[in-house]
């Protein structure tokens, strides 16, 4: 990104800030089925009324187009939240389309999932340009230091933007999100179930704080 | 397997290192970087990795490094970014290489050698 470019952006922080624009484009990015389009349905549900903006599937790379949302307002923490969220493909360093195979796909359907999910992790990438926060959701049963995981957190790091981590899937019985707040301290963490609705006001709270 | 090192990298621009780097996982090699990738360059290698992607030939790579050290200046702080060194960063083909166990302090790998 260019010198000017990167300083127009920040001085358009800044300046949001001091006059308190409270308007934020947010991403929700994570590695597949971590439960992102979970998530962004329940926040477009919770505060829009609206229906699904995505299909879920225990298939992997089941979005693989990314999807925005405008104009959600967030009433939590004593202050009001205009946001655009942006349900993302899920980021991963391989995509083998035998792995879609295991699901009961043919092998044409599958080659053509691995096609797009290839495209999909792309216009992820593509959007870490045009965001004022991500929402990271990691699903707390896996292992947290993931590539993504870490590849990610680096790149809101070097741009200095807020991020939140959501350890999504709490309600597993294997869940573990301890590890997660251990592997990244230096973020905050925010315990849910996207899918059971558990702990979305701590949630909501969090992005006020964090994105307002 | 090729080490290489941090000299060498600080010589390379980014896209020549993406690059280098794929050029040789793409042969069945297994590359260490000692002075690893920024995040910036992180991101770039795995956007340019789905490019590549091709079914039968090359179904992507297994990259793993520790989060990146944060330099923070104040030419960095005006402009909103923080400068980030890469760590220790070992990257291989996804179908040879495989992460058995991470954490804050090591990384364990699986090599699977004519797969």
């Amino acid at each position: 990104m260019g010198v000017f470019k990167s300083l127009r952006m920040n001085l358009g922080f800044w300046l949001s800030r001091i006059f308190g624009k409270k308007r934020a484009r947010i991403g929700i990015y994570g590695p597949p089925n971590a439960g992102k389009t979970t998530l962004a349905n329940r926040i477009v549900k919770d505060w829009s009324g609206d229906g699904a903006i995505g299909t879920v599937s225990p298939v992997p790379h089941e979005t693989r187009r990314a999807v925005r949302k405008e104009g959600l307002v967030i009433n939590a923490n004593g202050a009001s939240i205009h946001l655009d969220i942006v349900d993302t493909p899920g980021m991963a360093t391989k995509i083998d389309f035998r792995e879609f195979m295991a699901y009961g796909m043919s092998e044409e359907e599958a080659k053509k999932r691995a096609k797009e999910a290839t495209e999909g992790v792309i216009e992820a990438i593509k959007w870490l340009d045009d965001l004022d926060g991500v929402l990271l959701v990691m699903d707390s049963t896996e292992d947290p230091y993931t590539q993504v995981n870490v590849t990610v957190i680096g790149n809101m790091e070097a741009r200095n933007l807020p991020l939140l981590i959501v350890a999504n899937k709490i309600d597993l019985p294997n869940a573990a999100p301890s590890r997660i707040k251990a592997a990244f301290p230096q973020h905050p963490v925010v315990q849910i179930s996207a899918l059971e609705g558990n702990n979305l006001d701590e949630l909501y709270n969090a992005i006020a704080l964090h994105f307002g | 397997m090729d080490l290489i090192s941090e000299e060498k990298l600080n010589r390379m621009t980014s896209m020549e290192k993406i690059r280098l780097i794929l050029d040789k996982v793409k042969t069945g090699r297994i590359v260490v970087l000692e002075s690893g990738l920024t995040p910036e360059e992180e991101v770039r290698l795995i956007e340019m990795t789905m490019t590549e992607i091709r079914v039968d030939e090359f179904s992507g790579i297994e990259i793993e490094s520790y989060p990146a050290k944060r330099e923070s200046s104040f030419v960095g702080r005006l402009l909103g970014r923080n400068s980030s060194k890469g760590r220790m960063t070992v990257i291989g083909p996804a179908n040879q290489l495989r992460t058995v166990e991470k954490d804050q302090y090591q990384i364990s790998t699986k090599v699977s050698v004519g797969d």
